[in-house]
């Protein structure tokens, strides 16, 4: 019997999705191009990256403010909540699935329902990414748009130093999982049907 | 069984909280400032405990210093036959803490000075003394050929401080030689050698008492000229004013002297923010030079005490990063292409 389509993304949640995902390519590319500047390649130029880094990164942030407050009052956030009792076995079976049983012609051992929209590596990485790494840049870039109030030493090294690095590593994490990500969103009932589900709101079961 | 959930919110918060608590401690040095203070920028001087005893002229400098060395002096007023306090212009007072940690300690002030200023009171004719410049003394003399005097000279002469203030503007109006010391060579925090540097620029250019003695110019508003320029307190901070207004021409003198004028200043970002960053060749031109000959490579300079984004470069970590992101790109071709064989 074929399953319902379940209306899993709200408008706000794929608003947020769809201002996120733009503003974290505009994020990647200014930074790039800021962090291995040259002075004669130029991918976008120092001064209009640092300008659209900067406006884009606050945007993020107030963006994320919506994510934030969202998943705080509606039911969405129950699907950010980690259970951890029996978490690695869980994470196994999915890795084992993404491994070895989709070639098989296996069924999700994780299948998604309203109640349960992220297999156990969405779920898992998901809040990483958005609970972590996304608070970490953010919170670094602000910091960086004012550096004056870096404190000059931390940790035995230059605070400003410090700050950047952190903002550069969490920003190549981010970077690395919204490649994974995207790749990820084509294992669907076809292959656009997932990027589909963040335009209309409804997911296409299997 | 009751389930236990995490609420990922709590992180966020954390957090942030985490973040206002580092900030909270600031252990940031007071960076100088721009705007008038109607008082000279100068750094007090940390008080030292100087042994005088080795310096062979200590004792014949005293008697200038006893008056030149506070900034009040007296004498006996032999006519009226009483003794009289009078305060020293600010500009005849000599610190002797800063003539003893200075390149020209070993001096004596005669050695420089007509041997008439024993007598008090002085004569007014010996205000029109000859003053000896840089060169009078440094041209030519092969002990000091390592600092390039002649360059510093020639370049000094191209700079707009020459064409613009002619003969008022000699070394001293920049290096007091009472108190000047050599200090880019010496001087391992660089943060020091910046606020030194910086310090003497600012002594006339945020100071209109000196200002106006040089010029009859309107002095600018450095605040306002330098408006551009992103954290601009920041930048000051961190670099010298020489780093952008002159040109570098060769790497002979640590310092360059050909000051550009206001138009030729550097205003493209990518100078110092690059892989060929400008501060490589001027303001860690030294440090360079020290590891380059001592470790064969300068990477870590810039990654030591200060952050120029596009400049600071970890090459271990970019090397990793590229690695890293090979992976995940080869990774997902190899899963994609068994998805399309196994369909």
């Amino acid at each position: 019997m074929a399953q319902e389509r379940l209306y899993l993304y709200p408008v706000w949640l794929r608003l947020w999705h769809l201002i996120n995902a733009l503003l974290c390519l505009i994020l990647i590319i200014t930074g790039i191009s800021m962090q291995l500047s040259t002075p004669s390649v130029v991918l976008v130029g120092f001064n209009t990256a640092v300008t659209i880094h900067n406006i884009a990164g606050i945007i993020l942030t107030i963006n994320y403010l919506l994510f934030f407050i969202g998943n705080l009052f509606t039911y969405n956030g129950k699907h950010y909540q980690i259970e951890f009792r029996g978490l690695i076995k869980r994470l196994i079976t999915q890795v084992k699935y993404y491994t070895f049983g989709i070639f098989k012609g296996e069924t999700p051992p994780f299948p998604i329902t309203r109640e349960n929209k992220f297999n156990p590596l969405q779920r898992f990485s998901y809040v990483f990414i958005m609970y972590l790494f996304v608070p970490i840049v953010f919170i670094t870039g602000w910091a960086l748009l004012y550096p004056i109030t870096i404190p000059t030493t931390l940790i035995g090294t230059s605070g400003l130093h410090l700050t950047d690095l952190l903002h550069i590593i969490a920003g190549y994490i981010i970077s690395i999982f919204m490649v994974i990500h995207i790749y990820f969103c084509t294992i669907g009932k076809s292959p656009l049907s997932n990027f589909k589900s963040m335009i209309d709101g409804y997911h296409e079961p299997h | 069984m009751r389930e236990i959930y995490i609420r990922p919110s709590w992180l966020v918060i954390m957090l942030i909280l985490f973040t206002v608590i580092v900030f909270a401690f600031d252990y940031s040095a007071e960076p100088l400032k721009y705007e008038d203070t109607g008082q000279n920028n100068q750094i007090a001087p940390e008080e030292q405990a100087i042994d005088l005893t080795q310096f062979p002229n200590s004792e014949e400098n005293q008697k200038c210093f006893k008056c030149h060395g506070q900034s009040k002096y007296s004498y006996e007023n032999t006519e009226q036959g009483r003794m009289v306090n009078e305060q020293m212009y600010s500009e005849l007072i000599i610190s002797p803490n800063d003539f003893y940690l200075s390149n020209h300690r070993s001096f004596k002030c005669l050695d420089c000075h007509s041997e008439e200023y024993e007598n008090f009171p002085h004569a007014g004719i010996l205000r029109m003394e000859y003053q000896y410049t840089c060169m009078d003394c440094h041209e030519g003399d092969e002990i000091y050929e390592k600092y390039h005097f002649e360059d510093i000279n020639s370049e000094y002469k191209k700079s707009v401080h020459a064409e613009k203030l002619s003969e008022e503007f000699t070394c001293w109006t920049c290096h007091n030689p009472h108190t000047y010391k050599i200090n880019a060579r010496t001087n391992e925090n660089i943060r020091e050698t910046i606020i030194y540097d910086n310090t003497i620029c600012l002594d006339c250019h945020s100071n209109y008492r000196r200002f106006q003695v040089l010029t009859d110019r309107e002095r600018p508003n450095l605040i306002t000229s330098h408006g551009w320029l992103p954290n601009q307190e920041l930048h000051i901070a961190s670099v010298r004013c020489i780093e952008c207004h002159t040109e570098k021409t060769s790497d002979s003198a640590l310092v360059e002297h050909n000051v550009l004028p206001k138009e030729k200043a550097v205003r493209n970002c990518k100078e110092c923010h690059s892989t060929n960053p400008r501060l490589l060749a001027s303001l860690y031109q030294y440090e360079a030079q020290e590891l380059r000959s001592h470790e064969g490579f300068f990477q870590g300079i810039t990654t030591s005490d200060s952050m120029v984004i596009g400049a600071n470069r970890n090459y271990l970590l970019n090397i990793i990063s590229l690695l890293l992101f090979a992976g995940v790109i080869a990774g997902i071709a190899f899963h994609s292409v068994l998805r399309i064989i196994k369909k």
